[in-house]
């Protein structure tokens, strides 16, 4: 490194002060979900009197909410495995050939992201309706794997653009057919870039709620029932207890994401690259 | 063209858009040569050889294997195995899986297996590291990998893209001597392309020399340093010192040449000469070491020119002097032999001298 780095000392207390601030500007009101799903008390008060674990005793006692709970995972595992496997599709595709109007194919792949998803919703529900589809969870879970595909894509062109094509060249000089050199070669050098991929879009699916407003049928995501309970300040509680769970379960998962980011990341590239 | 051709490149040419990456290429290949493309970068080298291993396709022409027509059949289609520039050596894999890859499909037994494995890692002296991966390999013994995992397939040609670009100078230069071993051991047809004439000189049976997609010239790292057909080509390997010239008359087999600065020489004719006519413009070549620097009359049977000298260069084995000459804008470049140290460089800046030199030191070639 061509200058060392001042340690923060040296810069004064004030980017310290400021960080701080940022980080409890962030998470300090997501630790109110864990502090009330303590709390033996059905109103969001201070200070809490006292604490008790009956909430989560009470989940189990919420079929209605467990239901939900099942339901938005199933949506987001088909949303994720299919987003995924799309976005391989485009990423090979944007990666690995040579094709007219490969920008503008980017960019369509990529548009859901910038559309409002009110619009989108809007506009899936009046597909559905004219070509007499019911909705359904596979309604809510079609709408996220448009959403989910470019998030899939962006993750997995990274990886293929970072590694070395002669290897792929290599194994299809050695005698292997282009379906075999995916599986023995490309798949096991971006697999953690596909599990990123998996983690990344059940995480956009599971917390979706415009989409799944719009294209649910008689069955809920957990965010519809969550937004559904609150006229219901009794029923609240259980809420936050699985909702800490769920917390809990992300920040393991994010970490996992994160370490395996690093893990995969290219190491192969070529020491050279001058040829005639 | 005859029967005996191993590799024919019949017309290849490729071109990208409007840009002609190889033009016309046009030669064949023995079986067992150990032939060389060489060019600077952006030559059309390596397209050629990709075209021969099946990675592009020609715009135009035909390229054969062993009398088999090849052009539009894939690269896992193709008796051909290729060492990669990167050497492409697969991370995810260890030693053993890496070399034994390209078996797959003969579905050996696993005895048969570690056997043609066994005798692989043998033959580049790696027995023993089978369980390693490849980032725990030096460059020189990933270079072996790649060497081995193309090999075990038995091709008819292997492919060679720079191969040794990445290693240092003196394991270069190992690696040149063994790769020369292996390819006499083996006996398969290589293929070898590379922007270093050194590499290819010490190496090659013979070298195409290409530049801007075209072929220029053909022939033995002897004949190509001794005889080149052009000045692309003289320019190209080593060094040389160019003249202009008219031809004033033919006889027998030289041509007696009208040269600025030097008067009349006599330059052996080369196989063709239909481009030196009487009273055409021509180049005559020099290279730096056939010319010599004494003081006086030249060496006896020696033709030379009176100069003097302007920069000078101690290079160790030899000392390089820049000599000015009348008629002459550009001073003319001689290298010359040290001997022992009692006779160590002898001449110094502005000095009066005379460059010797010898008929069979000058290359008659086509004005440019």
């Amino acid at each position: 490194m061509a200058r060392t780095l001042k340690k923060v000392g040296e810069r004064g207390w004030g980017i310290t002060i400021f960080a701080f601030g940022y980080l409890a500007f962030l998470y300090a009101p997501m630790l109110v979900l864990p502090l009330f799903s303590f709390a033996d008390q059905t109103i969001f008060r201070f200070p809490i009197e006292k604490f008790s674990t009956r909430w989560y005793e009470e989940i189990a006692n919420r079929p209605e909410m467990l239901g939900a709970l099942w339901n938005s995972l199933i949506v987001g595992v088909i949303a994720s495995l299919a987003a995924t496997l799309l976005g391989l599709l485009a990423a090979k595709a944007i990666t690995r050939y040579a094709m007219p109007g490969k920008n503008v194919a980017l960019g369509l792949i990529s548009m859901p992201l910038f559309i409002p998803e009110v619009l989108l919703g809007l506009a899936l529900l009046i597909i559905l309706n004219v070509a007499h589809i019911p909705l359904s969870l596979m309604t809510i879970a079609a709408g996220h794997v448009m959403l989910c595909t470019p998030f899939a894509m962006a993750v997995l062109i990274a990886r293929m653009d970072g590694f070395d094509k002669s290897l792929e060249e290599a194994s299809l000089d050695l005698g292997e057919s282009g379906w075999m050199t995916f599986w023995r070669v490309t798949f096991p050098l971006i697999a953690p870039a596909v599990v990123s991929s998996l983690l990344l879009t059940f995480i956009v699916s599971f917390d979706e709620f415009l989409l799944a407003f719009f294209l649910q049928g008689n069955e809920m995501t957990l965010p519809l029932y969550i937004w559904g309970q609150l006229r219901f300040p009794s029923n609240f509680p259980p809420v936050l207890a699985l909702g800490t769970c769920i917390l809990l379960a992300s920040c393991i998962l994010v970490v996992f994401a994160e370490w395996l980011r690093q893990v995969g990341a290219p190491k192969d590239r070529p020491s050279v690259g001058v040829g005639g | 063209m005859t029967d005996s051709d191993y590799i024919r490149i019949e017309h290849v040419t490729k071109r990208f858009g409007a840009f002609r990456a190889v033009d016309d290429a046009e030669f064949a290949i023995q079986q067992g040569e150990f032939f060389s493309l060489l060019g600077p970068s952006g030559c059309g080298k390596t397209t050629l050889l990709r075209m021969i291993a099946g990675f592009e396709f020609p715009t135009d022409g035909e390229i054969y294997i062993d009398g088999q027509p090849v052009t539009g059949v894939p690269a896992n289609k193709r008796p051909t195995n290729m060492v990669f520039q990167s050497y492409a050596i697969f991370p995810h894999l260890n030693v053993y899986d890496n070399i034994a890859y390209g078996l797959r499909k003969l579905k050996l037994s696993k005895a048969e297996l570690d056997k043609r494995v066994g005798e692989a890692l043998e033959m580049i002296k790696l027995s023993g590291f089978e369980g390693r991966k490849s980032d725990q390999m030096s460059g020189g013994q990933r270079q072996r990998i790649a060497l081995a995992r193309a090999l075990i397939n038995r091709p008819k040609v292997l492919l060679l893209d720079e191969p040794l670009g990445a290693l240092d100078k003196k394991l270069r230069e190992q690696m040149q001597f063994e790769l020369r071993q292996l390819q006499k051991t083996v006996g398969i047809t290589f293929i070898f392309v590379t922007h270093d004439q050194e590499e290819a000189l010490s190496l090659s049976d013979r070298i195409a020399v290409m530049q801007k997609g075209k072929v220029l010239q053909i022939a033995s790292p002897r004949e190509l340093y001794e005889s080149p057909n052009c000045r692309e080509v003289a320019d190209f390997i080593g060094t040389m010192n160019f003249m202009r010239g008219s031809v004033k008359a033919i006889d027998g087999k030289t041509a007696v040449v009208d040269v600025e600065g030097l008067g009349l020489v006599n330059a052996p004719l080369p196989e063709d000469y239909s481009f030196a006519p009487i009273g055409a413009e021509v180049l005559i070549g020099a290279r730096p070491e056939k010319l010599d620097v004494v003081r006086g009359a030249p060496h006896p049977g020696e033709k030379g020119v009176k100069g003097d000298i302007g920069a000078c260069a101690y290079l160790g084995d030899r000392n390089h002097y820049q000599v000015t000459i009348a008629g002459r804008a550009e001073p003319l470049q001689v290298a010359t032999e040290q001997g022992d140290r009692s006779t160590l460089a002898s001449f110094s800046p502005g000095e009066h001298v005379t460059v010797s030199w010898g008929d069979n030191s000058l290359v008659l070639l086509p004005k440019d």
